[in-house]
């Protein structure tokens, strides 16, 4: 886009206006592009689809009377929060109130900016990606005591103030999960971690080491519980707290927050698949550039989307945890587990600088017969039950 | 048992127990669905399902109703509201009025069971939205209707022996076998 501009300033265009205000406005635009042609879709799909999931999880079928199959329900759901009244209580700290939606929404979104897409597909591969992401995902934290803070209200105070516990103890293990996979990497570079992994599951992270293994639950767990997500969603616990510190909200604002929380979860999978799952690596079949491009993006975004789908299942599985519960669940079990996760890394790189192929095949192995146990379990649940089955998605 | 034993087990258990959960709500993803798509995406209209003793909005078939006043009389609520007129030429009786309020009414079936024709019955229609309440009020007199005066030998014309049968098979489907109800006698 640089380079655009700069051509446009050689061919005479643009006579009288200074450099960098030009590559201010290409940069506005291509963010808002980006978030109009990109990340919306994706925030208000993934809504339609965890309800139709959620739907289906409780017999039930969810959205499917807008547009085919009731995709197009996130639309008609951002225009009706569009047409309501922006209420902002008498006795709230007016801009505070207001600010707080953006600085939640920029937590999230700002992590797009060192997504890896594809080899090609980054926007900046910054030297210190997931530092980045980390540091700008805890943006949110502040936004949403912000957003408690600010609307005067007992369940928005509470709720803020049990989100920002919850965020601050996650980013512990989450963190340090992180850590045992730049152990192996020695880069924060999100481009150098997927580089290290090859197409292959075997050369994924994942099943670099039974540490690493495990560090990819933890990681995930602990980004379900900073995202706020059920069964970690106490900040917002409707049976106790209404809805947290949206309480107060209405209209755009309001959905600014799940906005963010959605989009959230596609950066949750994002970041997990950057990690542990070998990013967009794909096997070297074709020679085109722009096939290669295309089938990587495509590798990368299906990686990604099948832990939003899992996020979504969880969601439908697990009841909420109390305060009590997440806060020992987080500091007596998951922090320990990673500090081990940590440690057993850093012996077994010392050991095998370089790796081992056959531990890497035996976790392989080992993944594999998890998920066959996975697949026999559900097998019996439904000999079990023997339900009308039904294997169409569409109803 | 040792607290490191209680550690280790609950990690162990909140692993195999969310394991085990997730396969049942996945189980559960490839299960039909229980929700019925009412009012548009059902393959026969509800209203065509539904048993003769389903007690919907209440209807008359004016052609069989003897204005006997039986309903009216026994409604305890007082919904029913008849009009007779005479004729004092012809010295013919007709209706001049059989309004039901089903605001009013609760829908217990005292007046279809006591009906001799089954004339005013429960149909298996219930959806009874309306603007206003007096939307709700069933007027079945348009224009002066005379009585109905059943034939010694049995109807003769075709479309009253329609009427009649359907009137009895409701009254048959409200008798109790057992108890030798009206139903059951006229069987």
């Amino acid at each position: 886009m640089q380079s655009l501009a700069d051509q446009l300033f050689e061919a005479g265009y643009l006579p009288g206006i200074s450099r960098e205000f030009v590559y201010a406005a290409v940069i506005l635009l291509v963010a808002i592009s980006v978030l109009s042609v990109f990340v919306a879709p994706l925030a208000g799909v993934t809504s339609w689809l965890e309800r139709r999931v959620w739907a289906r999880i409780q017999s039930r079928i969810g959205p499917n009377r807008v547009g085919p199959q009731g995709i197009l329900q996130w639309l008609a759901d951002g225009i009706k929060n569009l047409l309501k009244e922006d209420l902002i209580p008498a006795a709230a700290d007016r801009k505070l109130f207001a600010l707080a939606p953006y600085v939640v929404f920029m937590g999230f979104f700002a992590t797009f900016v060192v997504i890896p897409f594809g080899s090609q597909l980054i926007v900046a591969d910054l030297n210190i990606g997931i530092l980045y992401i980390l540091a700008v995902t805890s943006l949110v934290v502040v936004g949403i005591l912000m957003a408690g803070w600010s609307s005067n209200n007992k369940w928005s105070l509470l709720g803020g103030m049990r989100s920002a516990a919850q965020i601050v103890s996650y980013e512990i293990p989450a963190g340090l999960s992180v850590l045992t996979i730049i152990f192996i990497t020695g880069t924060l570079s999100m481009q150098g971690i997927i580089g290290r992994q090859g197409w292959a599951p075997w050369d994924w992270f994942l099943f670099y080491s039974p540490f690493t293994f495990i560090a990819f639950f933890l990681f995930f767990t602990a980004a379900l519980a900073e995202g706020n997500r059920t069964p970690f969603d106490i900040p917002e616990a409707e049976s106790e707290l209404v809805a947290g510190y949206v309480t107060e909200y209405s209209g755009m604002r309001f959905l600014f927050f799940f906005f963010a929380e959605w989009g959230n979860l596609y950066v949750i999978g994002a970041v997990a698949t950057t990690l542990f799952l070998g990013g967009w690596q794909i096997p070297p079949l074709f020679e085109n550039v722009f096939i290669n491009g295309l089938l990587e993006f495509v590798v990368f975004f299906l990686k990604a989307y099948l832990w939003v789908f899992v996020a979504m299942w969880i969601r439908g599985t697990l009841p909420r945890v109390r305060v009590d519960q997440l806060m020992s669940m987080c500091w007596k079990y998951m922090v320990p587990l990673s500090f081990i996760c940590l440690f057993g890394t850093a012996t077994f790189l010392v050991i095998w600088p370089a790796g081992n192929r056959w531990i890497s095949m035996l976790m392989f192995v080992l993944g594999l017969l998890i998920l066959a146990r996975f697949c026999w379990r559900v097998r019996f649940q439904i000999r079990h039950a023997r339900p009308d089955l039904y294997f169409n998605p569409f109803i | 048992m040792s607290t490191l034993t209680a550690y280790v087990n609950n990690i162990a258990e909140t692993i195999t127990s969310v394991f085990e959960g997730m396969s049942i709500t996945f189980s559960h993803l490839v299960r039909r669905p229980s929700t019925i798509q009412y009012p548009d995406r059902i393959p026969q209209q509800i209203q065509d399902t539904l048993p003769l003793r389903y007690r919907g909005i209440l209807e008359v078939d004016m052609d069989i109703c003897t204005g006997c006043l039986a309903c009216e009389r026994i409604c305890p609520i007082t919904c029913i509201a008849i009009g007779i007129d005479m004729d004092k030429e012809t010295r013919q009786r007709s209706f001049s009025q059989f309004d039901i309020d089903m605001c009013k009414c609760m829908y217990c079936g005292l007046c279809s069971e006591s009906c001799p024709t089954g004339a005013i019955r429960h149909s298996q229609e219930f959806e009874g939205a309306s603007h206003n309440p007096a939307g709700l009020v069933r007027r079945f007199v348009t224009e002066p209707v005379s009585l109905y005066k059943p034939k010694k030998g049995g109807e003769t014309e075709p479309k009253m022996i329609a009427k009649v049968e359907t009137g009895k098979m409701y009254m048959d489907e409200l008798a109790t076998p057992d108890a030798g109800g009206k139903g059951s006698e006229e069987r």
